[in-house]
């Protein structure tokens, strides 16, 4: 089996998503092509010989040029706080992968996709919905999306320009914590009710992504089943508390 | 790769640091219990839970919840290694020790050298046997002194803290012998085939 290397990545450009989430493009000398929901590891080198490595879900569709991570700043998280306080352009880590073959999804499958986000749980959603943009529209997906405020919503401009475009993508988004005056779309937690107006139904055999913090998924998993999803159905990818 | 490259400014932030000998490469300490798992949690109900051991085409043992308790209890205290870098130190487990396991379905020694566990939510997990016997792996029903919670495998897991913790399954309900090594769930998914997280056997061809 050939083993998954260590292998250089420059930063080719950083974007600023929210207030406390960027974007690292990233070119990868060798990278051997991803499939979308999969994840990479990354080692960061300090200066005393130091070394931390972390996972981090990759955001861009396999048709990029650039490898695409997503990156939200957790208070106290080590590399993370280093990726979005002090990295530039210019610079380089290592980083091996792709990683994971359980939580993805290609346009090879012909159920309606149904994607369940938290927060930065997006982020490997995300390079499944840019990848069904880029390749095929056919199939029709839901993307449910839960952010404390406007303002913490990842892709806000690009989901609402892909969902314009595309009359098979339905973008739903609540807003948990903070609506702007007018907000006319969901203002709570997700819950059974929600999950039951938004999502394709159970007889239409959705294939079902569910990403975000622990509490988060394990909410929106067990109400699934309880309105009658096959568990085996429901993909689940948990951002535990600890991550950083 | 030649020397990898430094990044300015990056440094250490960890306030508790372990011992070395009690940190394998690449992992970090947390305090918290992450939960990893592929699908949803499941929930069996303790009076529909069962646990079987399977030789061949055969179930040499079975037991029902109240069965498996009379079976005799161990202790175990060790440090969990999480694939995904986490490590966590000093976990208390109680359950039924393989060994014991081996004794109540009267096997002097274990018929084959490999275990498939399956569960519940179609996981499977592969172990070499000899990472099971002499008190190192049990079926576990308590952590630190309660019973397990369902996002934790509850009511019962296997616990192998040699190996990375996705081998320690959830929710596991059979165990059964193989003659020769196969690929679990993870293992056929890109994970390495046996995961010592000493030697950060973390994927394919570590």
């Amino acid at each position: 089996m050939r083993r998954l290397e260590w292998q250089r990545a420059e930063v080719k450009k950083i974007a600023v998503e929210t207030y406390r989430v960027k974007s690292l493009l990233l070119q990868v000398a060798d990278w051997q092509g991803h499939l979308p929901g999969q994840h990479v590891d990354i080692r960061l080198t300090a200066e005393d010989g130091y070394q931390a490595q972390r996972s981090y879900s990759i955001a861009s569709p396999p048709e990029d040029e650039l490898l695409t991570l997503t990156v939200e700043r957790v208070e106290n998280g080590e590399v993370s706080l280093y990726l979005v306080d002090d990295l530039r352009p210019g610079d380089q880590f290592e980083l091996r992968g792709p990683i994971g073959g359980h939580f993805v999804w290609t346009t090879a499958t012909r159920r309606p996709l149904c994607l369940i986000a938290g927060g930065s749980g997006i982020v490997p959603l995300m390079s499944m919905l840019r990848h069904r943009d880029r390749r095929n529209r056919l199939v029709r997906a839901l993307l449910l999306y839960s952010s404390r405020s406007l303002e913490d919503v990842i892709y806000r401009e690009e989901l609402d320009q892909m969902a314009s475009r595309d009359p098979g993508l339905h973008v739903v988004n609540t807003l948990t914590r903070v609506q702007p005056a007018g907000w006319k779309g969901f203002r709570r937690r997700v819950d059974k009710e929600m999950l039951a107006e938004v999502c394709f139904p159970p007889d239409r055999n959705p294939a079902i992504f569910v990403c975000g913090s622990t509490t988060f998924v394990e909410t929106v998993s067990q109400n699934l089943v309880g309105l009658g999803y096959e568990p085996l159905t429901i993909k689940t990818e948990r951002f535990g508390p600890s991550g950083g | 790769m030649d020397e990898p490259p430094i990044s300015r400014g990056f440094r250490s932030r960890r306030q508790q640091q372990a011992p070395k000998n009690r940190l394998p490469p690449g992992q970090y300490v947390t305090t918290d219990f992450p939960v990893l798992s592929a699908g949803p949690t499941s929930h069996t109900r303790l009076e529909d839970w069962t646990f079987s051991i399977q030789l061949g085409g055969s179930l040499i043992g079975k037991w029902n919840w109240v069965d498996f308790e009379t079976l005799p209890q161990t202790t175990i205290k060790t440090d969990i290694h999480c694939v995904t870098k986490w490590s966590k130190l000093d976990t208390t487990w109680q359950g039924v020790t393989f060994d014991d396991l081996l004794k109540a379905v009267g096997l002097a020694e274990p018929p084959e050298p490999y275990i498939m566990a399956h569960c519940d939510g179609a996981y499977t997990t592969n172990i070499p046997v000899k990472d099971l016997v002499d008190g190192k792996g049990m079926i576990a029903t308590r952590y630190e002194g309660s019973p397990i919670p369902p996002v934790h495998g509850g009511p019962a897991r296997l616990l192998v803290p040699n190996l990375y913790f996705w081998k320690s399954a959830k929710w596991v309900r059979r165990l059964r012998f193989m003659e020769e090594d196969e690929p679990g769930f993870w293992e056929s998914l890109g994970y390495h085939i046996y995961g010592d997280p000493w030697k950060e056997q973390r994927y394919n061809g570590d």
